[in-house]
């Protein structure tokens, strides 16, 4: 079917009309269309808080190593932060946290030339952290009926990653040994006692 | 009956001339002089103070808001204007004995502690763990001597 319009002719002259699907309608929408509302807001990159430079020590607000003062590594993007105890010292491992459940303390440990490039470069991707599929049964039906067993078996960490913990540590280990009672002071946990007032205190 | 023995009391007065320590507003913290008394509840105070942060301006204020310190400046004239104020102040020395008291020691003592950072509290808890322990050390020697 073409929609070319029609020429027609009459007496004395002549005139086209339209196709009909080109034809005007013969109604009106009774409600206005919605018009999706312009936003004034720009995406800015993330940007993260001036006192989490590399090197800092940090307290842990939340999660399974909640109260550990751990030593940050590196700022990821989106306000995730790379950690680690180091693990040697206090258990915590290369671990993504958010930058929101944090305290920065005034502490720093001076990182330069410390941490291995290639490493690091590896650990801050996020395929890193990315859950081995295969390995996690969660979910399938022998995970669901093998539970008696599957409960046992303990999860292995493979030694890649024991292997990058330990290089990463290493160098951490030498700049914190620098400085007295570092160390101890990493190892113990933060927690409040009677009469501490958080919003007062500096860390 | 025996004789009456009347002494005068070891008060601190609200006097001319009597050093007094901001304890709530804005100047909290600061010295300054009382320059004349006002009423029952109020009094004129300044505070020519040497560092310009901790200068308190010649001002009324609410005796509410101040602690009298032991100090006082001996024969400020009542009134005494800000130049001559700053004068005795300079001459007895206020700042300076202000600071060998235990209660500004004490006072500078608390603030330290209050600014320490989080690594710095923890030190501050080890050396006091390690004295304590050398202290009970020493005691639980001499007390076994002294047994023995």
């Amino acid at each position: 079917m073409s929609t070319e319009p029609q020429t027609k002719k009459f007496q004395k002259g002549e005139r086209t009309i339209p196709h009909a699907s080109q034809k005007a309608s013969k109604y009106y929408p009774a409600e206005d269309e919605a018009q999706p509302k312009k936003s004034r807001k720009a995406l800015r990159p993330y940007k993260p808080r001036p006192s989490l430079t590399p090197g800092k020590v940090l307290i842990l607000l939340a999660g399974r190593f909640r109260g550990k003062r751990v030593v940050l590594l590196k700022t990821l993007d989106q306000g995730v932060l790379l950690v680690t105890g180091p693990f040697k010292i206090n258990g915590v491992p290369l671990r993504r946290v958010n930058a929101r459940y944090v305290i920065a303390t005034k502490t720093t440990i001076p990182l330069d030339g410390a941490l291995d490039e290639s490493v690091m470069e590896k650990v801050s991707k996020p395929e890193y952290f990315a859950r081995d599929k295969k390995a996690d049964k969660k979910g399938s039906e022998e995970a669901f009926f093998g539970q008696g067993e599957g409960a046992k078996e303990k999860k292995q960490v493979s030694g890649e990653r024991s292997g990058d913990q330990k290089k990463v540590d290493e160098g951490l280990l030498k700049a914190i040994k620098k400085e007295a009672m570092l160390q101890e002071y990493l190892k113990s946990q933060f927690s409040l006692r009677k009469g501490d007032r958080p919003h007062e205190m500096v860390f | 009956m025996g004789d009456a023995n009347v002494t005068a009391s070891k008060w601190r007065h609200v006097e001319v001339g009597r050093v007094v320590l901001f304890s709530e507003g804005p100047y909290a913290g600061k010295l300054a002089a009382i320059v004349q008394i006002i009423d029952h509840k109020r009094v004129l105070v300044d505070g020519p103070a040497s560092d310009p942060k901790s200068v308190v301006p010649r001002h009324s204020t609410p005796l509410a808001h101040l602690s009298l310190t032991t100090i006082v400046i001996p024969k400020l004239p009542r009134g005494a204007r800000n130049g001559a104020v700053k004068k005795f102040w300079e001459k007895t020395e206020v700042e300076k004995s202000w600071n060998n008291t235990a209660w500004a020691q004490s006072r500078a003592r608390s603030v330290k502690r209050s600014q320490l950072s989080d690594f710095e509290r923890y030190k501050v808890m080890r050396l006091r763990k390690q004295t304590r322990f050398e202290v009970r050390k020493s005691f639980a020697a001499a007390r076994k001597s002294a047994k023995a």
